[in-house]
């Protein structure tokens, strides 16, 4: 009989007033107790509903099962035989939408915890024995990975596991794309990531940092040099502004820009150079994952008041529930159905406050959402001295521009063929945000596994 | 690691390094850019590629000591290596076929810029006239290799230590005024200089180039720190520039937003002094 707690078992988390000010990780994890308790809720069904609402298809029923029993190394075997990053995916995924959205134990009371049981067979492997992986033995092909996060990383492993000879190309000094640049370290610890990633070299991948490709190296002198195929997970680009007055002013960045310097650049360390704007009053303007990052980012930083910026209702928002209630706890201010009309500077050029105007919903629009409308004559002025734009991003160009017979749509995203992962040029496959335009980690992750198993595919019947 | 080959102390600001980048070699052109990281603790700086011999292997960066990544940069020496060394960015300079005759002007250290133009565009044929301004005659750089590289050279000092006493404006105007047709002028210096420069060729319709500098982390269209307003429209001065058409420039903008970080940078500069 199952265990028929109508909640999961809580998640350990730290203090809302301490945590807000240091960037130790906010969850701290299930203990193996509470990790056995929470599997035992898991019904075990037959159909699986949770299987279909996961992009890389873990098996959940039997991971849990086997948590259950306290066979965690079993657990993650299971996990890993689908997902090679773990620890990274217990974490950042959005479950409520995924594969906890789909579980029978939702419809009355709360799903069953996966993501914390899937973080705590990662964790617990990571911590207690983990395994060296052996490098399976090569079948003497070689595929070329632009851009190392997580739909490059998941492509990778996949295609390593099998025999392939990967060589990641990285622009940045580091593997791992947003997990180190954008998500922040108390949601995401980069040691974990960096875990994750030694654990694909074990697999044999190669990772080529601080290299631009259709830079340093175009995509077609890859495949001269041998490469049998490509893969291009180049990720987010361009991040987008309002197009309102004021967005040049001195204190208003990209949510890219400044979780950047945080994450990647370590600005919050005093030991690095980086240094991040100090502000003590931060309008971030958006409802995403990204904004959320950025606001509770901005707390830690020493701000005194956070803001979130939103044109919708809270309902709207697509942000992951746990992210927007973790921001509340921690002080973030939630200005929701408000829109920036301009942003207001001193003498000096720089920020002084924010003229925002109300809003209302109407009728739902294409995206099926309510559309904002701006109530008339509702305008007032917010008291900021930073404005974080986090309102998404169009793809990189530089692939794209420097790839003949690559083609892409009017948004600049590049055009693949949904079963395969296939470009319009032959032996090139895509996936990530710079396919979809800005996403979550494992749809990225999705892609990337799906491009794996074409190119396998690909490459055999050549 | 990308090893430091050569290094030459310019003047008492400005050092010279030759650095060992095979691949980034292979692919530069005049106008690109690199962004280093000298060691983990280092910003991303973005730098331009001031040469690069494809044979041998290497590019060249001249630069100024003015924070402490550069000051980093150049505590280095030969047999040293940069942590990362990422490149070649941006677009290349683009010099339509149809111009003739180019004036070439640098400011400062912006001459070491200004150089690989002056001769990538002398080699292809073209008259150069260099016209190349620096505060004082101690920091005059690159004399000899400009005079090699143009059709004239002129060297101004704002205090008249050296050659003629004045900006590169007064004797850009001269020029302009004795007759002499230039179908574009490529300006690179400090911001002030590249606006006055736009607004001297703009009267005669002078399509002017600038190379522009700002704030960046990633050099790849990610961050958005280096966007700057060309035209009334937002650029990306990493994956759309680093050079514009100097008469759409917002540059007091670009101004003000390269101060961002000052005050920051300035307490880093005097805590670390502090510490030593």
């Amino acid at each position: 009989m199952a265990n028929m707690a109508m909640e999961k078992v809580p998640m350990p988390e730290r203090d809302p007033k301490e945590r807000a000010k240091c960037f130790e990780e906010v969850s701290t994890g299930y203990t193996a107790a509470m990790a056995q308790e929470e599997a035992t809720r898991c019904l075990g069904c037959k159909n699986m509903p949770c299987v279909n609402g996961c992009p890389v298809g873990v098996k959940i029923p039997d991971f849990i099962v086997k948590i259950a029993s306290g066979d965690f190394e079993g657990a993650y075997d299971t996990i890993t035989m689908t997902n090679s990053l773990p620890a990274i995916c217990g974490r950042v995924c959005p479950q409520e939408s995924q594969c906890e959205g789909k579980c029978i134990r939702g419809i009355k009371g709360e799903p069953v915890g996966i993501g914390r049981l899937e973080r705590f067979a990662a964790d617990y492997m990571r911590t207690n024995g983990k395994k060296k992986v052996d490098a399976p033995a090569k079948n003497g092909h070689k595929v070329a990975i632009v851009g190392g996060g997580p739909a490059g990383l998941t492509c990778a492993g996949d295609l390593a596991k099998i025999g392939y000879d990967v060589t990641i190309f990285e622009a940045f000094q580091v593997a791992g794309g947003v997990l180190m640049y954008g998500i922040p370290e108390f949601r995401l610890p980069k040691q974990i990531v960096q875990e994750e990633i030694s654990n694909l070299k074990d697999l044999g991948v190669n990772i080529k940092t601080d290299m631009v490709i259709g830079k340093v190296l175009s995509i077609d002198e890859l495949m001269e040099d041998g490469f049998e195929a490509v893969f291009v997970g180049s990720g987010a680009g361009l991040p987008r502004f309002m197009n309102i007055p004021g967005e040049a002013l001195v204190g208003v960045c990209s949510a890219n820009e400044y979780l950047t310097r945080i994450n990647l650049m370590k600005g919050y360390l005093d030991e690095y150079d980086t240094p991040v704007i100090r502000s003590k009053s931060v309008a971030v303007v958006g409802g995403g994952n990204v904004a959320m990052d950025a606001a509770r980012s901005a707390l830690r930083m020493g701000a005194e008041h956070v803001y979130i910026v939103y044109r919708r209702s809270e309902a709207e928002m697509p942000a992951r529930v746990e992210e927007v209630h973790h921001a509340k706890q921690e002080g973030v201010e939630f200005l929701n159905l408000n829109n920036p009309v301009e942003i207001i500077g001193d003498e000096n050029g720089r920020v002084c406050g924010m003229k925002c105007i109300r809003m209302e919903l109407g009728e739902p629009d294409e995206s099926g959402r309510r559309r904002p409308i701006a109530i008339p004559d509702s305008e007032y002025v917010l008291d900021v001295d930073t404005v974080i734009m986090s309102i998404g991003t169009s793809p990189n160009p530089l692939i794209r521009s420097t790839t003949s017979g690559l083609e892409a749509n009017r948004r600049g995203c590049l055009v693949v063929n949904e079963d395969t992962m296939a470009t319009t040029k032959d032996g090139v496959y895509a996936g990530g945000d710079a396919v979809t335009g800005a996403a979550t980690v494992i749809l990225a992750m999705g892609a990337g596994k799906k491009a794996a198993a074409s190119i396998d595919e690909y490459i055999k019947s050549k | 690691m990308f090893p430091i080959i050569e290094k030459t102390v310019l003047n008492q600001d400005v050092v010279k390094i030759k650095v060992s980048a095979p691949l980034i070699a292979k692919k530069a052109f005049p106008g690109q850019f690199i962004i280093f990281r000298v060691d983990e603790y280092g910003e991303r700086v973005p730098l331009t590629i001031a040469d690069y011999d494809r044979e041998e292997g290497n590019i060249t960066l001249i630069f100024q000591l003015v924070g402490n990544s550069t000051r980093k940069l150049a505590s280095l020496n030969v047999g040293d290596a940069i942590l990362d060394l990422v490149g070649p960015l941006g677009v290349p300079t683009e010099v339509p076929d149809d111009v003739k005759s180019v004036c070439v002007i640098g400011g400062g250290v912006g001459c070491a810029i200004a150089y690989p133009q002056a001769k990538h565009l002398f080699n292809e044929g073209i008259e150069v006239d260099v016209i190349a301004g620096f505060r004082n005659k101690d920091i005059v750089i690159l004399e000899d290799e400009f005079k090699a590289a143009s059709t004239n050279f002129y060297i101004c000092t704002d205090d008249g230590s050296y050659g003629i006493k004045g900006l590169v404006t007064a004797v850009l105007q001269e020029k302009i005024d004795s007759g002499k047709k230039y179908d574009m002028v490529i300006a690179i210096g400090p911001i002030p200089m590249m606006k006055f420069v736009c607004k001297t060729t703009e009267p005669y319709g002078i399509k002017t180039i600038v190379s522009l500098n700002p704030i960046m982390i990633d050099g790849t269209g990610m961050c958005g720190g280096c966007r700057v307003t060309v035209g009334g429209e937002i650029k990306y001065a990493c994956v759309d520039g680093p050079d514009f058409d100097g008469h759409k420039v917002d540059f007091n903008e670009l101004m003000r937003r390269n101060g961002t970080y000052r005050e920051q940078e300035h307490e880093c500069r005097m805590m670390k002094q502090a510490v030593k």
